[in-house]
């Protein structure tokens, strides 16, 4: 069988019974494609085995190439290019650079993490998204095990993990 | 689904399910405009059009239209440019601040507080944009573009090149933090439709499909965007405070003013919150989500910034006095018995002690009363703006300088069309996007009652 085409999906109603599945699931040898919410659920990702978002890292080097930029422009610009005495203070008035070089962090921070965010997780104007069960964006929480991907567990035992681990439904789904 | 807790009072009201927190936001961006949302768009659009014909003879004739004069060069303009950032503050407060202190409440209110802080933020900008006289190669003054004068750079030592810096931060910044918001809700939106509508917000939901990865890295991005965005917004008033902290007029050369413009600007956007929220939730049916709880909790948020404000008030007035600066201990005295009394009266009254009811429970759980103080807190700090702006400026070192502002009906105008524009893209937003975040509202659905399901 195919890998990434045929499914099975156990469908949760509550995010307390969904967080003991994944660990029933898990525990019973079987591998988990993904999980869709309509909310976030705590402590999810850590029963899937995620390991931590590296986004904050990007931010602080988005910000950190920020400050950077910020103040190698204003010491250019102040300094060498154009020097002018403004207040009588020095050309490289330093203290006077904090605040756009505090804005211009901020601003490459949030938008290089937000960009980064966008592109791992795929999210783009024209993204086509394959939808496992229209409910996830609603009231229902789908777990999607792949079935070629569990090639050595029976479809059965699957299936019955689901509904021992208090799955209300047990569909299959397939793309083309 | 909704568990009642014997301890803590339910965020959100009307026992609810998932579903019906689907439903009943959904509702008002799938089914026909209201009537009362139509009269509503036609009063703004109104309201914008008349506006535009002041804006048009501002842009056609030139500020000359406006009643400044060579004493008081900042007026109106100005006020309204204060009045409006302030106002956006708290759509920032909501999001960013409430969330790094964990204050559930506030997943019913952040959507529209920010969207308020766009529009706000965009009017604002209007009016240093306009008050540049050719605001088409502004860009030239405003930003470090090469250019063919040397270069000659911006002046970085400029408090006002600061403002152009922090508002633009400020107001992408806000944008983009909003919209992260809106991806998942939009891609609910998108599931339950079909047509064009799916089409549409197929897009506008960017293929979100709610996966476990994408949702850590969700919450990952929302808490460095809180964080961001919560030092930013203090930033972004402490600089507006700067335009006038580190020019040498008296009356504005103290260093009280970033934090009591910062307290002022929360003050007056909870009031703004208020006004357009009490609106909303009558007009969508979204008393179960928008409770009295929320109403009572933002109230208190305005006793303790208007008693900071007001603090502020006095604190200047001591300062005065104790500079022995002659003309300090004058600009202050003419603030409050000069010819602008009736100005700082109305500041007095509207900021400082009005408020103080909402000490009694009774006025801060009812709706009616906080409707009507809302307003008057948005009143007292377009007061307080002016009256630091003008009755600094209109008696200045020079007594035979001394002149009154009257603002012309130029003013007046441009100032309707910022109140046009902002009606029309809230009434356009409460349409057309969710106006409670859906996701954010089920997060918390469950949690915020002490017993779970296990």
């Amino acid at each position: 069988m195919e890998r990434d085409k045929h499914f099975i999906l156990g469908i949760f109603d509550d995010e307390d019974i969904l967080l003991s599945a994944v660990k029933e699931v898990r525990a019973a040898g079987v591998k988990i494609h993904e999980v869709f919410s309509p909310y976030p659920v705590h402590g999810l990702d850590e029963e899937l085995g995620y390991t931590r978002s590296r986004l904050p890292i990007a931010a602080f080097l988005f910000g950190l190439l920020g400050t950077t930029l910020a103040l190698t422009m204003q010491f250019y610009m102040m300094k060498f290019d154009w020097p002018m005495i403004i207040g009588g203070k020095d050309h490289a008035a330093f203290p006077d650079f904090i605040p756009v070089t505090f804005e211009l962090t901020v601003l490459l921070a949030a938008f290089g993490m937000v960009g980064v965010f966008m592109i791992s997780s795929n999210l783009k104007p024209w993204a086509q998204p394959r939808i496992f069960d229209l409910r996830s964006t609603d009231d229902k929480h789908v777990m999607a095990i792949d079935i070629a991907s569990n090639g050595s567990v029976d479809l059965e035992q699957i299936k019955s993990a689901l509904k021992a681990s208090g799955a209300t439904e047990v569909n299959s789904k397939s793309f083309e | 689904m909704q568990v009642t807790s014997p301890v803590r009072e339910p965020l959100v009201t009307g026992g609810k399910t998932y579903k019906d927190v689907t439903n009943d936001i959904a509702r008002q961006v799938e089914g026909k405009p209201t009537v009362g949302w139509l009269l509503g768009l036609a009063v703004s659009l109104g309201t914008l059009l008349i506006g535009s014909l002041a804006l048009v003879a501002t842009l056609w004739e030139g500020i000359g239209m406006w009643g400044l004069n060579k004493t008081v060069g900042w007026a109106w303009d100005i006020t309204n440019f204060v009045w409006w950032v302030g106002i956006g503050h708290a759509g920032t407060l909501i999001s960013a601040v409430l969330l790094l202190f964990r204050q559930k409440w506030r997943t019913s209110i952040n959507r529209a507080a920010e969207a308020m802080t766009i529009f706000a933020v965009i009017c604002a900008a209007l009016f240093p944009l306009i008050h540049m006289g050719r605001p088409w190669i502004g860009a030239i003054w405003a930003l470090p573009l090469p250019n063919t004068y040397g270069s000659l750079w911006v002046n970085f030592n400029s408090p006002l090149l600061w403002d152009v810096f922090a508002i633009s931060t400020y107001f992408s910044v806000s944008l983009v933090f909003w919209y992260i918001g809106l991806i998942p809700d939009f891609a609910t939106i998108r599931d339950r439709a079909t047509g064009l509508r799916k089409t549409i917000y197929g897009a506008l939901s960017f293929g979100w499909d709610g996966a476990a990865r994408t949702w850590m890295r969700y919450e990952s991005v929302s808490l460095i965007l809180a964080g961001l965005a919560t030092p930013l917004v203090l930033s972004v008033h402490t600089i507006v405070s700067f335009d006038f902290a580190t020019s040498v007029i008296p009356g504005w050369h103290t260093t009280i003013f970033p934090p009591y413009f910062v307290a002022g600007a929360i003050f007056s956007g909870f009031a703004m919150v208020l006004t357009l929220m009490i609106v909303t939730r009558k007009v969508f049916k979204l008393e179960d989500y928008i409770t009295i709880g929320h109403i009572e909790l933002m109230n208190i948020v305005i006793i303790i910034t208007g008693s900071i404000v007001g603090i502020a008030y006095i604190t200047e007035f001591f300062m005065a006095w104790y500079s022995g600066v002659a003309a300090e201990q004058y600009a202050f005295v003419n603030r409050m018995f000069g010819p602008y009394w009736w100005a700082y009266w109305s500041m007095m009254t509207c900021n400082v002690i009005s408020p103080q009811l909402f000490w009694f429970k009774k006025i801060r759980t009812s709706i009616a009363a906080t409707f009507i103080l809302s307003l008057v807190v948005n009143i007292g700090m377009w007061f307080e703006r002016f009256v630091i702006i003008v009755t600094s400026l209109h008696r200045d070192f020079l007594p035979s300088s001394w002149v009154m502002f009257y603002p012309t009906i130029t003013d007046v105008g441009v100032y309707l069309f910022t109140f046009g524009f902002f009606f029309t893209a809230f009434l356009l937003f409460a349409k057309f996007f969710p106006v409670i975040n859906m996701a954010e509202v089920k997060a918390v659905l469950k949690s915020s009652s002490e017993k779970t399901i296990k």
